[in-house]
């Protein structure tokens, strides 16, 4: 907006204009996130509209007619029992609430050591952490999966496990700002009274992480329910597969049947959506907090 | 640690032999791997995709920019539009890699949706090489635009209310308390998200695997380099790549840090 010179006698006349731009400038911004957000929502609603339609209606109408049931849920059935979805939803929990737990526990143990003791090598092993959570994990699945197979854990549903709680530096370090604003003090109290390290961390650190770990299991649940690369490369047998795999394994029998892909897709979308409606704040500032670090 | 260092360094050692991953013997082959990676053309173009998807990013933080400054100023149904928005980032990949296939197919819902403002005619989105990158990339965009608007809108919520309200009293239009109060006190935010901007469009893996397999001109670096080492099994290669990578994100962050000299902010 120009500042021209506004006179006094001109000054209701402006106002008016003002208030007019301001309305303009209104609408433009409802206009642009209402654009936004069809942007966002149109692709996912075409794929719950093909998920409820028969196969002749997928075949025969636009990806944008509606379906003639709306309550046709033939397609979620036929892809939760042939896309194996029931043995991956199993998986994926198994595996998620192991790695989560795992991370916490290890995080927090890890982040308790690095600021509450000192040792050698201190700042070293600081700065080798920080440069390991810029190397994105894809680049080094090649030499990674050499490990992996020498372990034995090819193939079983270890080897996410292992990687998801090897790779977690981001949550070292959401742990290590909390621990960091617990006051000293507190421990000294505590070690005056006869406690020792374990004691500490177990009665003291680790109840006042709570926000913390809130933060940390959303982003490392979120993580390791959406992971698609690392199940993919380390247990490829179809048995094994999680929401992820298995979904990606709907391109090759169901073809080009969208409907069943669709709904295999709507499938693994709803859980996130529940989780997402339920915890909307806390996933907020978890985000915000975890990639921020 | 194990799983970070212990793989770089043992990929730093496959990278010069031309060890096939399975057999025994290794062969010390010296540089040969690295002139490889520059000499063959096909094998250096995956760089011009990570470019594509680099603009994306640009893009990508820019409206997530405009967005999070809309809503930081009051706008009615601010969560709807702020869980809209930030919603695509929660889902999971593969589910987001079939969405837009179907979406992208040709007679899909984008031509359909085109024919309804009056453009005809198919477009291979996901076929014509000119285009697939630029399709994917607008998914990329779609999916990570939600998680910068987050952390901008949390950063601008940090801001004390009493400076927009300074500003507004000496008349300063949206424009400028956009310029002078917001842009200044995200910068940090800012910055970072341009970093993992950088790394994120050379280590571009999930979406063009899942929707093309890297096929018609889609492939990326990490899609090569993981060909190159489960496919045809040529793990010095690909170690030599991946190193490559590693060093070049390595490089992008530290000329960051160095144009960007960062006080730590502390935003939560």
């Amino acid at each position: 907006m120009t500042a021209d010179p506004v006179t006094p006698a001109r000054r209701p006349r402006a106002a008016r204009k003002i208030h007019a731009r301001s309305a303009v400038a209104g609408g433009a911004k409802y206009l642009s996130l209402v654009l936004a957000s069809g942007v966002v929502l149109v692709p996912l609603l075409v794929i719950l509209l093909t998920a409820l339609k028969t196969r002749q209606e997928a075949l025969g109408t636009g990806p944008l007619d509606l379906p003639g049931d709306w309550f046709n849920l033939e397609n979620f059935r036929i892809a939760f029992t042939q896309g194996k979805m029931l043995p991956a939803f199993l998986n994926t929990a198994f595996i998620l609430l192991i790695s989560v737990t795992g991370t916490v526990v290890i995080g927090s143990m890890t982040a308790y050591a690095i600021d509450r003791f000192e040792f050698r090598l201190k700042k070293l092993v600081m700065a080798l952490f920080l440069l390991a959570s810029l190397v994105p994990s894809v680049t080094t699945q090649v030499a990674t999966f050499q490990i992996v197979d020498d372990l034995g854990a090819f193939n079983t549903r270890w080897a996410p496990i292992l990687l998801y709680l090897g790779t977690d530096i981001i949550s070292i370090y959401v742990f290590l700002q909390f621990i960091r604003s617990i006051p000293v003090s507190l421990d000294e109290a505590a070690r005056l009274d006869g406690a020792n390290s374990f004691t500490i961390y177990r009665r003291i650190i680790l109840p006042m992480l709570k926000p913390a770990i809130a933060t940390v299991v959303i982003v490392k649940g979120v993580t390791v329910y959406n992971d698609f690369f690392i199940p993919f490369l380390y247990m490829p047998s179809g048995d094994l597969g999680t929401i992820s795999t298995s979904l990606f394994r709907f391109q090759g029998p169901f073809g080009v049947n969208w409907e069943i892909i669709s709904a295999g897709t709507i499938l693994v979308i709803l859980p996130t959506l529940v989780v997402f409606l339920a915890l909307q704040r806390l996933i907020y500032a978890g985000f915000a907090a975890g990639s921020s670090k | 640690m194990t799983f970070t260092y212990l793989p770089i360094a043992d990929m730093i050692g496959y990278s010069f032999t031309d060890w096939d991953g399975i057999s025994p013997e290794k062969n010390n082959v010296g540089l040969k791997n690295y002139t490889d990676l520059f000499t063959r053309p096909e094998l250096f173009k995956v760089f011009l995709v990570s470019g594509v998807y680099l603009i994306a990013a640009a893009v990508q933080i820019c409206l997530a920019l405009y967005f999070a400054t809309v809503l930081s100023f009051n706008t009615k149904c601010r969560n709807l539009f702020k869980g809209i928005l930030f919603f695509p980032y929660l889902i999971n990949g593969v589910a987001i890699g079939f969405v837009f296939l179907y979406f992208f197919r040709p007679h899909g819902t984008l031509d359909s949706l085109l024919a309804l403002v009056g453009i005809h005619g198919d477009h291979l989105w996901m076929g014509d090489p000119d285009l697939v990158n630029k399709s994917l990339a607008g998914v990329s965009v779609w999916r990570y635009t939600g998680l910068n608007l987050v952390l901008f809108l949390g950063a601008i919520q940090s801001i004390p209310p009493h400076l927009y309200e300074a500003a507004a009293l000496d008349g300063a239009n949206r424009w400028q308390q956009f310029r002078h109060i917001i842009a200044p006190s995200i910068k940090p935010v800012i910055s970072l998200s341009a970093i993992l901007a950088v790394s994120g469009s050379l280590a571009v893996f999930e979406i063009p695997y899942i929707m093309t397999g890297g096929a018609n001109g889609s492939q990326t670096f990490v899609i090569q380099s993981i060909n190159m080492a489960f496919k045809f099994d040529k793990f010095g290669l690909a170690s030599a790549s991946a190193v490559v990578l590693i060093i070049l994100i390595l490089f992008v962050t530290w000329i960051q840090r160095r144009l960007v000299p960062e006080e730590r902010v502390e935003l939560s």
